[in-house]
């Protein structure tokens, strides 16, 4: 193989996307996805059974596509990676089992690598090289986190993260509220575009100066959603309509505030000039648009990578195992366990 | 012809390479580890073999019923193997294994096969024992001991049915766990006789979860 062009399929399984990925070096050659969200919205949720079920349907008709799409056989692949945690812990094992499978069969090297690492380390294969270093703010229906990315390889950090809910599932809840359809990220952003941003104050948690001091780049959204409930219930109660519009703009903007502040805050105080976003909240258009207007004014550097490659997918798995192999980092054991709680800080397990 | 037979459905994650003189089997009793042994056992089988992964030619897989996280370990290993070296995967009824090592020792006549479905109940089926051959004579299913007809459940019984439930089934045979080896025995006979064997997992139960319809209508 050639050492800076290695070529790697990755495999996530976290949660309830199927996705396997190919990436040689830097350069993405196939994101194949098959998710099982639509059985989930007749749950009103993800169901981790349901997510375990579709996965071992979906994993070799997707390995297919991605080996067909790419124009890849397998046996020239150089590497084998897969999301190792954290997530759905019967989910994690059917792409763990997947891929040490691969592994076996083929004789080549297994990588289990942190899901949230490879959400950082997605975006080499649209904007290059990552800075390092790197600030990445996270956010999704899962997650909800401030990582210092000195070496996605090798070296990231936690600065923060949600001390209750995740940012999407706030805005799940909140569409549920408004009777808006999971998952709820795009229906609130569709909504919030006809409503006013300031025509609601909703509460920005853990912003004030005495949070600012224990939690100072943590987040908290379940005072949010609750003050969202009781507004609405209140005007339910009184016999107005709900200003559907509005309630979302004013959320939105209450949550965009909180990710964005905290993210640039944490860029000057570390000395960081790069803002990577990901996650499925990163294909907000309002998140993204206050994140360019906060980080133009500081300075920083800020980097987005295109929403498919920001909701959970095999490619980011796989950028992330070739810059391991390029990088020669140690390949996991064959013995590897899915760790549904794998600290951010183990970037390979 | 060099068989892989792989079954993750009971609390033994077995794996087997059949078909050559003798076979090679390896077993690990954990019912929670199989995401963990499952792959080393692979390796380490091809290794005591002296086979290569490039050397099989079939991968069999046992298709439970069992703990559906266990059970899909098992699928998706088998099922992915064979993509990476493009050669045919099928599917065996993992209780039909435990029979077939049930029915070498036991007599004419019939057994029951009982297994761990967790939540105080058993996947069961009934067999037909004839020179210590088994044939299935009910479908996989799953039930609370209890609900067994008592003519069923004085049988004699393999897999931890009996260990689990010892005043359920008075007549436990030596057999708890399944065999890969017995598992790829069957699945070399299946392809011999061009049986359709499909990788369809027996699930037995749908998943924990009320639709949100179900949820209003409750
Ligand atoms: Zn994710």
């Amino acid at each position: 193989m050639s050492a800076d062009e290695p070529l790697v399929l990755g495999i996530e399984t976290s949660c309830d996307e199927t996705g396997v990925g190919i990436v040689r070096g830097e350069t993405l050659l196939v994101d194949a996805i098959a998710s099982s969200v639509d059985e989930h919205a007749r749950f009103g949720g993800v169901v981790p059974e349901v997510a375990s079920r579709a996965h071992l349907e979906a994993m070799v008709p997707t390995i297919e596509r991605a080996c067909g799409q790419a124009g890849v056989r397998l046996q020239d692949l150089d590497a084998v990676a897969v999301t190792s945690g954290p997530g759905l812990a019967g989910a994690l094992m059917v792409g763990v089992a997947a891929a040490k499978a691969l592994a076996v069969a083929l004789g080549r090297p297994l990588y289990g690598v942190n899901h949230l690492a490879a959400h950082v380390a997605v975006d080499v294969v649209e904007h290059g090289p990552l800075p390092e270093p790197t600030m990445a703010l996270l956010v999704s229906g899962g997650h909800s986190s401030l990582l210092l990315v000195p070496d996605v390889t090798s070296d990231v950090q936690s600065l923060g993260s949600t001390i209750d809910d995740a940012a999407g599932e706030a805005f799940d809840k909140v569409a549920r509220v408004l009777g808006l359809p999971f998952p709820g990220g795009p229906h609130i952003d569709r909504a919030a575009r006809e409503g006013g941003q300031v025509a609601i104050d909703f509460p920005r948690g853990l912003t004030n100066n005495r949070d600012m001091e224990r939690h100072r780049f943590d987040f908290s959204f379940s005072g949010l959603k609750t003050a969202v409930a009781r507004w609405v219930e209140a005007r339910e109660a009184s016999g107005e309509p709900v200003p559907v519009a509005d309630v979302a703009a004013s959320f939105q903007e209450a949550v965009v505030d909180v990710l964005t502040r905290k993210a640039v805050l944490a860029c000057m105080e570390n000395g960081v000039h790069a803002l990577q976003v990901g996650g499925g909240v990163a294909a907000n258009s309002r998140l993204r648009a206050m994140a360019q207007e906060r980080c133009a004014r500081a300075g920083i550097a800020l980097r987005v990578p295109r929403p498919g490659l920001c909701t959970d997918n095999g490619a980011m798995v796989a950028a992330l195992g070739a810059q391991m192999v390029a990088r020669g980092r140690e390949p996991s054991d064959l013995c590897l366990p899915a760790d549904s709680s794998m600290p951010v800080t183990l970037v390979r397990a | 012809m060099l068989l892989l037979a792989i079954d993750t459905s009971t609390s033994a994650i077995t794996a087997a390479l059949c078909g050559g003189p003798g076979p090679v089997s390896r077993t690990v009793l954990d019912a929670r580890g199989h995401s963990e042994r499952l792959a080393p056992l692979l390796a380490g089988c091809l290794a005591e073999s002296g086979h290569t992964a490039g050397d099989v030619t079939h991968v069999a897989v046992g298709t439970g019923p069992g703990p559906f996280t266990g059970l899909r370990v098992g699928m998706v290993t088998g099922t992915t193997f064979a993509l990476a070296r493009g050669i045919p995967v099928v599917g065996v009824c993992s209780l039909d294994a435990l029979a077939r090592t049930a029915a070498a020792a036991a007599g004419d006549g019939e057994l029951l096969v009982a297994t761990d479905a967790r939540r105080k109940e058993v996947y069961w089926a009934r067999y037909g024992v004839r020179a210590g051959r088994a044939h299935r004579l009910t479908d996989p299913a799953v039930a609370r001991p209890a609900d067994l007809p008592a003519e069923v459940r004085a049988l004699p019984t393999a897999g931890r049915g009996p260990v689990l439930f010892p005043d359920l089934f008075p007549r436990p045979l030596p057999v708890l766990d399944v065999d890969a080896a017995a598992l790829g025995a069957l699945a070399l006979e299946g392809l011999e006789l061009g049986l359709a064997m499909p990788v369809e997992p027996l699930y037995l139960r749908r998943p924990d979860a009320l639709t949100s319809a179900e949820r209003a209508s409750r």
